[in-house]
């Protein structure tokens, strides 16, 4: 090929363009990872707010923190069917783990003190796994993720003003403050509902797609109960109550229902609850039969994540499960390599 | 010397070029889905977790093609160091590619995620849940990644200087088109 005669003159040059494509390429890199745009949401900045000003519960969830395992069996009906060619809405019995928890970043937080209550849930069917998780207001405080991380903001702030900002900025928190306030408190998981909220695509044998949003709603007779009530009954009532009460009474029950949208219906949107009078399907029952210790229990190393769906249920236009799965990775990731930190029983002291 | 090829078979450069454009798509696809909340990361990862199964099968196809053809050699002129240097790059090279992808499925089998790949294809683990061999796998998986990205870039630099300072045929042993009749590359 060429002789290596020219290499002087044109050498200069070729040696500029090959550091302009490093750089370019360099350059380009780091901006694609988010490192020349400190305003990008990430993972990271979610975690961060959510991080209360004593530290980050190492080993534990970043947010709903506090927690105990479940398992037992999701008893299908087959009356989703029609809806979903999911495997779980076929008739039969499946292989249910979960894990009840406070909304709270805060391990150790006293049961009287959190407002929000979930559950989080795996169901198996022929291989596939449905994962889920699932709080107890019928709606969510705001509509967008980005909302989210300002109300984490504002609400980390000394400053009183800063809360009512917010709540201009984002008049659906309204909604949710009034329902923290008004709602009934209860002494046992076993007593409440817990609303998925964020809507779902199920797609039909045929192939056609319905809007949907699904909750679990309790057998248990619900008994409200003060929230001083409560706090009287000590700091981790809720875990003591559930693991004694299945003891005693037996497996706890819940059944599902999906919600299906008329057209129109905001499905972008979970703090838009959908109008009454939509129809609905009982699509089976969740049965709890046995507790465990978060520590050592099957739940721990779970990431309830809601983008973990079946053939047959696919995401909608709603933004909340993507920004859910994204920052539920990193917490997984964060808790896992904190392991040590929250040491299981078997390991030894902690 | 005289029996050995003067370019890669068509089949080796072939796949050298389409690795080369999925690998740089990987790795900016992974540093980009890692830190944004949108609705974008959903497609990003499926992308991620799909290419790179794909990227595994076609390394192990590349290797076999490698075993078959061989490779063409260096300039006589080139200092041993380089062509240590040069020899040894290309063998890490070909080490990320095998490792990346196994890491990225290790690390989501240690921590019990179902691998469901673009199309529904379901990859069945080979792992048991482990928070431990979870971060040791992450770690490997996020550090070298880096670390590939850096010898990729160095891989450019060197290949730009074959091509536009040396000029000695090294790019043209794995050039897609041939270049014969391009001889002023550079200005
Ligand atoms: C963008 C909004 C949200 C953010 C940033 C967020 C953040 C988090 C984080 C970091 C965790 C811990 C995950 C883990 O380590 O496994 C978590 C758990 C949880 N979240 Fe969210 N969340 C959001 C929205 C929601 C919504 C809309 C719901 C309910 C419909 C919800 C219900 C839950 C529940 C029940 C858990 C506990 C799951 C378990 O037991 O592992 N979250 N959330
Ligand atoms: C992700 C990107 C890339 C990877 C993983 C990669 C990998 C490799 C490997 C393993 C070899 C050695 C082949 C063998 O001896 O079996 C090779 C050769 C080569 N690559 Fe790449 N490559 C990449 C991108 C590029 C780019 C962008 C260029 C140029 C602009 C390039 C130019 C070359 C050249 C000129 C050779 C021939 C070296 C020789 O003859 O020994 N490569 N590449
Ligand atoms: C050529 C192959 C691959 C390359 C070059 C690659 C590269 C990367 C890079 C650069 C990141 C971002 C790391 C960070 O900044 O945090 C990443 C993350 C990730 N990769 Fe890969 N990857 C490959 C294959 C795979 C495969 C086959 C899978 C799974 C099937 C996978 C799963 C993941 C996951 C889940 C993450 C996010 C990890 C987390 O933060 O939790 N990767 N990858």
């Amino acid at each position: 090929m060429n002789q290596p005669g020219n290499l002087p003159r044109s050498g200069l040059g070729s040696l500029v363009l090959i550091a302009a494509v490093l750089a370019g390429g360099a350059a380009a890199f780091a901006y694609t990872a988010g490192w020349l745009s400190p305003d990008r949401l990430t993972p990271e900045r979610m975690i961060a707010a959510l991080t209360p000003p004593s530290g980050a519960p190492l080993g534990h969830r970043r947010n709903h923190a506090k927690g105990i395992c479940f398992t037992g069996v999701f008893e299908a009906n087959g009356n989703g069917v029609e809806l979903s060619r999911a495997r779980v809405f076929e008739r039969g019995t499946y292989p249910a783990l979960g894990r009840f928890n406070l909304g709270t970043a805060d391990p150790n937080a006293v049961d009287a003190t959190v407002r929000v209550r979930g559950l989080g849930l795996q169901i198996v069917a022929d291989g596939e796994e449905w994962r889920m998780a699932l709080i107890n207001p019928p709606f969510f405080a705001v509509s967008t993720p980005q909302s989210f991380h300002e109300l984490l903001i504002a609400s980390g702030k000394k400053d009183p003003d800063a809360m009512k900002t917010f709540i201009q900025a984002n008049p659906e928190f309204a909604a949710f403050a009034a329902w923290a306030k008004s709602a009934p408190w209860t002494a046992s998981y076993a007593e409440e509902p817990y609303h998925g909220l964020n809507s779902f695509i199920f797609t039909d044998a045929k192939g056609g797609g319905h809007a949907v949003r699904w909750s679990l709603l309790p057998s248990a007779e619900v008994v409200p109960i003060s929230q001083a009530e409560l706090e009287k009954r000590g700091s981790n009532f809720l875990e003591q109550e559930i693991v004694e009460r299945v003891r005693a009474s037996g497996p706890q029950r819940w059944t599902m229902v999906t919600t299906v949208a008329d057209p129109g219906d905001p499905t972008a949107d979970p703090s838009k609850a959908w109008p009454e009078g939509r129809r609905t399907v009982q699509v089976g029952t969740l049965v709890v039969q046995r507790i465990e210790q978060e520590r050592d229990g099957p739940c721990r190393d779970i990431n309830f994540d809601p983008t973990v769906l079946p053939r047959g249920i696919r995401l909608s236009d709603d933004p909340f499960p993507a920004a859910r799965s994204s920052v539920y990775r990193k917490s997984y990731d964060l808790r896992a390599a904190e392991a040590s930190d929250y040491p299981r029983t078997e390991a030894g002291k902690p | 010397m005289s029996n050995e090829p003067h370019r890669f078979a068509p089949i080796q450069r072939l796949l050298h070029w389409l690795m080369a454009a999925c690998i740089v798509a990987m790795l900016f696809i992974g540093v980009g889905m890692v830190s944004t909340v949108a609705p974008k990361y959903l497609p990003l990862i499926l992308i991620h977790k799909t290419l790179g199964v794909t990227l595994l099968v076609l390394v192990v196809i590349r290797l076999a093609l490698r075993l078959h053809y061989g490779a063409p050699p260096l300039p006589d002129d080139l200092p041993p160091a380089i062509k240590l240097g040069a020899r040894l790059s290309h063998l890490a090279l070909y080490g990320f590619m095998i490792i990346m992808p196994l890491l990225g499925l290790g690390m989501l089998w240690a921590a019990a995620y179902p691998i469901v790949l673009y199309g529904g294809i379901q990859i069945p683990a080979l792992l048991a849940p482990s928070d431990r061999v979870h971060t040791l796998l992450w770690d490997a998986h996020f550090y070298l990644g880096f670390a590939f990205f850096a010898l990729v870039l160095l891989h450019l630099a060197a290949a730009l200087f074959h091509a536009l300072i040396r000029r000695d045929g090294v790019f043209a042993t794995i050039a897609l088109l041939s270049l014969r009749n391009k001889t002023t590359p550079a200005e």
